[in-house]
């Protein structure tokens, strides 16, 4: 089927429910209106209203109890309607749905997805656009997924129901509808933990993910007219576990590499990146590692959101000095 | 009289006692003080003590709800707007509970109650640049009202500590904070209510209940039968008011300030509905029926008080229509101050953040505007990117 990628999250919902009667979806405003952003549109008809359910507004209660139905043998697939409201489930997630496995010595599991669109660029309200992805990733035990392709949204989407742990699934709005693919049939899953490489070149890898992937092409196409370079994507897809083997065999190849995250500098995902590259590919560089991320600050209201975003001239900027930089070991 | 589809909770009896309408013990759970009956009908003994400058007023400021949604919603559409949650509907709950306030009070808003914050003298300008997303609209100038709380329930702990500092303080004043039916749901909510109780916080607790929370009816909110009844179990007093009746909505409020001012946190639930949207975003045929919209256009309030004031041989003092003038022009006023409002450049997005900024955020300031110098088509992109 040609979908885009909320469509693409839609119809992983409905392969999910329809092979496994455990599966529960539930948040706030998914079943009778089918989601704010449609993602999970016509699941109720389908499914029936106990196993696709409209919850009160607690986030706090929504990861709780999918922790404890995860427990009790269902396969909750729970939807947090925008990142920003994730914060009150950190202690679900910190104390609890991350360490059921391990405190329990393997006793018990929570296998469970939390699906969250995050990220900006939709004129969305305040406290809509948080891209804390890097803060997720630092819980041990909690897996966090982020597609940037409708056939990788259905895909992984899939892995992560099926996956024996917890798996917090973030969804780039900005992209939900900005281009359709061809979406394969069916149970067609891409697993979680493997990076993908978007297109191979030879100068420069470039890592990036989620709500920056397109823009990330966009300037790439663009240097690489500008300037006969030739350039490897690296979409990272898992933020944790990530894939180092990919991105370490891409910058060994390349010997150079930059970051693209929309999140804010410091503390970013784009550390830990450069932290591995460090420890695993330092001599092969032949230039410092490049960051293009967002600013140390909130994501402002709608009115200045485009002034943080990376935007397609600002990554530009950010490959051409990836390219020109000096100073490899 | 059966109960009509789709209206909100149980709204039980009505009665024209405020006493019976406290929460006091089960049984009277869920009674609904009200003054004037949905055709308009009333006693004049329990009309409020208000002047007749007073009662048309409150009438100006429902005029003042319905116009600013009808033309905030309209630039929306046009994309002069962000997204925009009307009030249509709760125009006598939104005024009259903050037309109780005293001037010292503070407001603590949620995002759906315009006219409350005009009332407590926020510049509509300011307002406009919230919707817009400009964040110096949230600059506290003469007015004691808090920014808006867009993630549910995150103003209520921080209003019981706002009130609590009232109290400690000495100052004769409450903080209101206004809120929807579904945020007694969140954890914030149960831990602020439960926090004013203890610290005995003069904290008022305004909960519009206008049926819905997005698409979910109250009854997906809660077992409970009514958001005011929760008030016993955290140890405070909750009374249910027809949220449709501008004059019942002030007369309990203004007894609640009263009992709250003295350090007892109440709850004050407002049965109403909105006609409109939940926000711009959202397409509301899918989760409810035109029969129940019809059903509560025939008790939309502003009728119902139109013809109280009638009835107080009010109405021929007031020239709707020169009221209506007047609100546009003020309308077309602050829009043009807004469009005029020059929210600055990137430097804005790092003002603000510390008291004094760190060096390197005074770097990423500096280069970014370095880089914007260099890369004109960065503007540019920034201007012209599509915004959906
Ligand atoms: C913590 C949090 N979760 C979810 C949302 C999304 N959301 C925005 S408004 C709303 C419903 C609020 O309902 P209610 O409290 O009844 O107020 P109403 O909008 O009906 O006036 C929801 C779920 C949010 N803003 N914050």
């Amino acid at each position: 089927m040609n979908a885009t990628l909320v469509e693409a999250v839609n119809d992983a919902l409905h392969v999910a429910m329809e092979a496994d009667d455990r599966t529960v979806v539930f948040g706030e405003d998914v079943a009778e209106s089918g989601g704010v952003f449609r993602a999970t549109e016509g699941l109720k008809d389908e499914f029936g209203g106990e196993r696709v359910l409209d919850t009160p507004i607690t986030e706090i209660g929504i990861v709780g109890s999918a922790v404890g139905l995860a427990m009790a043998g269902f396969r909750p697939v729970a939807e947090i309607q925008f990142s920003g409201f994730l914060p009150p489930t950190f202690n679900q997630l910190v104390a609890m749905a991350s360490r059921i496995r391990w405190r329990t010595r393997g006793e018990h599991s929570a296998p469970m997805v939390v699906r969250a669109p995050y990220g900006g660029g939709v004129r969305a309200l305040e406290h809509h656009s948080e891209s804390l992805e890097a803060v997720y990733g630092h819980i041990p035990g909690l897996k966090v997924a982020i597609p940037s392709t409708p056939a990788d949204a259905k895909g992984m989407l899939l892995s992560a129901i099926a996956d024996p742990d917890p798996v917090l699934f973030l969804e780039p709005k900005r992209i939900y509808r900005t281009h359709r693919e061809e979406v394969p049939e069916g149970d067609a899953t891409v697993p979680l933990g493997e990076a993908a490489i978007r297109q191979s070149g030879e100068d420069l890898t470039v890592i990036a993910w989620g709500s920056t992937m397109n823009d990330t092409v966009e300037a790439v196409e663009a240097v690489e007219e500008r300037r006969d370079a030739s350039i490897e994507v690296v979409d990272l897809r898992t933020i944790s576990p990530f894939d180092r083997e990919t991105v370490i065999e891409s910058v060994k190849k390349t010997g150079r590499a930059a970051i693209v995250q929309e999140a804010a500098k410091t503390g970013g995902f784009a550390s830990e990146l450069i932290a591995t590259i460090n420890d695993r590919a330092l001599m092969s560089l032949e230039a410092p590692v490049q960051r293009i991320t967002g600013f140390d600050v909130p994501i402002p209201m709608l009115a200045m959101e485009d002034y943080y975003l990376p935007n397609p001239p600002r990554i530009e900027e950010g490959l051409e000095r990836a390219l020109d930089a000096e100073g490899g070991v | 009289m059966s109960k009509p589809i789709g209206e909100p909770a149980p709204a039980g009896e009505t009665s024209h006692a405020i006493a019976e309408c406290t929460v006091a013990e089960s049984t009277d759970m869920l009674t609904r003080y009200q003054l004037l009956d949905p055709d308009g009908n009333y006693d004049p003994d329990t009309v409020p003590d208000l002047s007749d400058e007073d009662l048309i007023e409150l009438f100006r400021w429902m005029l003042v709800q319905q116009i600013v949604d009808q033309r905030m919603v309209k630039l929306q559409r046009r994309g002069e707007m962000g997204t925009y949650a009307s009030g249509r509907g709760q125009e006598a709950s939104i005024v009259a509970a903050s037309y109780a306030l005293e001037e010292q009070d503070w407001l603590f808003p949620y995002g759906r109650e315009a006219a409350a914050l005009l009332v407590q003298g926020m510049p509509l300008r300011d307002l406009m640049l919230y919707w817009r997303g400009v964040e110096d609209a949230n600059m506290q100038k003469d007015h004691g009202v808090f920014p808006p709380a867009i993630a549910i329930g995150t103003h209520i702990p921080v209003g019981v500590g706002h009130a609590w500092g009232q109290r400690l303080a000495g100052e004769d004043a409450i903080s209101a904070l206004y809120h929807g039916d579904g945020h007694p749901s969140t954890g914030e909510y149960q831990a602020g209510a439960n926090f004013a109780s203890v610290v005995d916080a003069p904290a008022l607790f305004y909960c519009q209940n206008n049926g819905y929370s997005i698409s979910a009816p109250f009854e997906a909110q809660t077992g409970a039968a009514s958001v005011s009844q929760k008030a016993l179990a955290w140890g405070m007093d909750g009374i249910r008011v027809d949220g449709n009746d501008p004059l019942a909505v002030y007369d309990a409020v203004r007894q609640a300030r009263e009992h709250v001012v003295d350090g007892n946190p109440t709850i004050v639930e407002a049965v109403t509905y909105r006609l409109d949207a939940h926000t711009t975003n959202d397409d509301p045929s899918r989760y409810r029926t035109d029969d129940e919209v019809e059903w509560w256009e025939r008790r939309e309030p502003l009728s119902r008080y139109r013809s109280f004031l009638e009835s107080e041989g009010l109405w021929d003092e007031i020239d709707e229509e020169a009221m209506r003038a007047e609100i546009d022009d003020w309308f077309d006023e602050a829009k043009a101050a807004a469009d005029a409002y020059d929210p600055g450049g990137v430097e804005e997005m790092f003002r603000h953040l510390y008291d004094d900024l760190p060096a390197e955020l005074e770097d990423q300031l500096a280069e970014f505007e370095a880089f914007l110098e260099e890369r004109p088509d960065a503007m540019d992109y920034i201007e012209e990117r599509p915004k959906r």
